[in-house]
């Protein structure tokens, strides 16, 4: 029983990661109506770009902060640069692939830049556990930054015009542009946010699983599954699928399949989920009209 | 150019084909027996995402389930190898027919995920230790290259490179005849007009699950003859770079053409070893530049642009006949 509670919490702390990258996923989608399948590798390079800031003698939370603003900038400029030439045409091959080049492009870039060597990343956490040995300070530290963040970004999305806008934008970009808002910048904002998202979940995954160029391949299979089981339309499903998602993921690997399967775990959720219930646990059916 | 100057140039990129490997080193001649392996699986994807509109990032996955029934095959039951490729085929069309059955009901960029996280989950399927026996585990299978049969004067290499062009070439003509007649056509009046196929009366649910199943088919035939080209299949050749590549190649080959799937496969070989040199990242830097800048400036690809620039060539010289014979 003891152990499961221990799965269970560990589970818990990894799953804020997923949930974090699944709200950025998520807001993505949203917006676009495209799942970004860079998602991973920008979270990546973010990662790498505070570990530079930290060895260049920056504090760790200055580094942190400097970080998250230096992602939101790039994202924003990805937008700006490479997806929105696409935006206007709904062609899902030139999406995707525009997807996959960046993938490719950031990851390489990293390995270029820092080498492929594994670095260890380091945590501004105690390093002692906590919860009567159930969980590492790191794991404790980054389940309340995660926290932190998803209410900073529900306070944002639901208090300020900016967030008001930005809803208002994805949800119905026509009657948006009616009154006033700039639609195609709303979205580029959304990217920005998504960018800061995934930096946070990078910064905090990186102490747990060193830090090298393809560390967020499976965290982005979890976070997908994690959004999927959620309702990919829907932010709260996806948090809420994040965190079920580690929760699963440890159960499943200790007590089920083993952890050679554990990424298995993950290709059955998204298949199961996508054959069976396709908008999710929270999300809305979509209605097309013929 | 009409067909029957269409024609000859084939026949005679055929007979260039069947000279090669006699003035080029051994090396050399197993360089281009993987060209034809990849030309092989971009065909496959061609046909899935260019002439049906579906999407598939997993097709490594499916070129490792080849890859393994072949080796398993050769190396535990001793069949013979050009007996594997039948299995590997049948085994890749039924694996992409069941996959392709539940992905019916996702459109394009949720099969993007599920086959993204196919590709993903596979090695960790191969590596898993309840098959290890079948498998052989972490380590792979090593296989035994064949030699020439009836006492033919071709050594190992050069021997592979004709085998694997029979299959080549009669997987093109295959794919050929499937998309020229009827249901080709269905295949690509469900990618343009989804809802109007299906008032034609098209079964769009079984034709988009078999077009799944053949082009899984195609990834299949393509991973035994990768296996018995390089004799050895383990699961960490088999990562999710490798459904990249497929992806690339016909991208940058042209994915609504048959013949993409040859430049295709060039490309996705050639480029890495030509900038090697630059650094270990270079060349997945340079296809993913590729990439975008494709998909900025010329989406239909290598053999696309041909095609159009054939057409303006054609258009030209058209039109200058045309003004000379009006000419007094």
């Amino acid at each position: 029983m003891e152990a499961l509670l221990l799965q269970v919490l560990s589970g818990l702390a990894t799953g804020g990661i997923y949930a974090s990258l699944a709200l950025a996923v998520v807001m993505i989608y949203k917006a676009t109506h495209v799942v970004n399948f860079a998602q991973g590798e920008m979270a990546m390079f973010s990662t790498y770009l505070a570990w530079q800031l930290i060895q260049w003698g920056l504090p760790y939370w200055g580094a942190f902060f400097l970080t998250i603003a230096l992602s939101f900038v790039g994202g924003v400029l990805i937008e700006r640069v490479i997806i929105r030439p696409f935006e206007a045409h709904d062609a899902v091959l030139a999406v995707v692939t525009v997807f996959i080049g960046l993938f490719l492009i950031l990851n390489s870039l990293a390995g270029w830049t820092w080498e492929y060597t594994l670095k260890s990343f380091p945590s501004p956490f105690p390093a002692e556990a906590y919860l009567g040995g159930y969980l590492s300070g790191h794991q404790l530290g980054l389940f309340f930054v995660v926290l932190a963040t998803l209410a900073v970004v529900y306070a944002f999305f639901r208090f300020t015009p900016l967030g008001l806008a930005m809803r208002a934008a994805a949800e119905n970009p026509d009657s948006s542009r009616l009154v006033g808002i700039r639609v195609s910048w709303m979205l580029a904002l959304g990217w920005g946010f998504a960018a800061a998202l995934g930096a946070i979940a990078g910064i905090m995954v990186a102490p747990l699983v060193f830090l090298e160029p393809n560390m967020m391949g499976f965290v982005l299979i979890y976070a997908f599954a994690g959004a999927l089981l959620g309702g990919i339309d829907n932010p709260w499903g996806a948090v809420i699928g994040g965190f079920a998602m580690g929760v699963l993921e440890n159960i499943m690997g200790v007590y089920v399949v083993g952890t050679e399967l554990k990424l298995t775990v993950a290709l059955v959720i998204i298949v199961g989920v996508l054959v069976v219930r396709p908008s999710g646990i929270f999300g809305s059916a979509v209605v097309t009209r013929v | 150019m009409s067909a029957h100057w269409r024609l000859l140039a084939l026949l005679a990129g055929l007979a260039a084909a069947c000279a090669l490997p006699f003035f080029l080193s051994d090396y050399r001649a197993f360089q281009l027996t993987l060209v034809m392996v990849y030309a092989i699986a971009l065909l496959g994807l061609n046909i899935l995402t260019g002439f049906n509109g579906q999407f598939s990032l997993g097709h490594g996955a499916f070129y490792a389930i080849g890859a393994y029934a072949a080796a398993i095959l050769m190396a535990h039951y001793e069949v013979p190898y050009w007996a594997t490729l039948p299995a590997a085929a049948a085994v890749c069309l039924a694996a992409g027919f069941l996959f392709g059955l539940p992905a019916l009901r996702l459109e394009g960029l949720f099969l993007a995920l599920a086959t993204l996280s196919l590709a993903v989950a596979m090695p960790s399927i191969l590596k898993y230790r309840g098959i290890a026996e079948l498998t052989g585990g972490v380590q792979g299978l090593v296989l035994t290259k064949p030699d020439a049969p009836f006492g033919l004067p071709l050594n190992q290499d050069r021997w592979l490179y004709f085998f694997t062009l029979a299959v080549t070439v009669l997987m093109f003509v295959l794919a050929w005849n499937l998309l020229r007649g009827r249901v080709g056509r269905a295949i690509v009046a469900i990618r343009d007009q989804p809802i109007a196929a299906r008032a034609m009366g098209i079964n769009a649910a079984l034709y988009k699950s078999l077009t799944f199943g053949v082009s899984a088919m195609y990834a299949g035939v393509a991973g035994a003859l990768g296996a018995i080209a390089i004799q050895f299949v383990a699961p960490d050749s088999f990562q999710v770079g490798l459904s990249f590549v497929f992806l690339i190649g016909a991208v940058i080959g042209g994915v609504y053409s048959i013949s993409g799937a040859v430049f295709g496969a060039f490309f996705v070989l050639f480029v890495p070893h030509i900038s090697e040199g630059i650094s270990r990242a270079a060349p997945q830097a340079i296809f993913g530049a590729f990439l975008i800048v494709f998909m900025f400036v010329m989406p239909v690809g290598i053999a696309g642009f041909l095609r159009l620039a054939a057409a303006w060539a054609r258009r030209r010289t058209h039109r200058s006949s045309h003004v000379t014979g009006e000419a007094p």
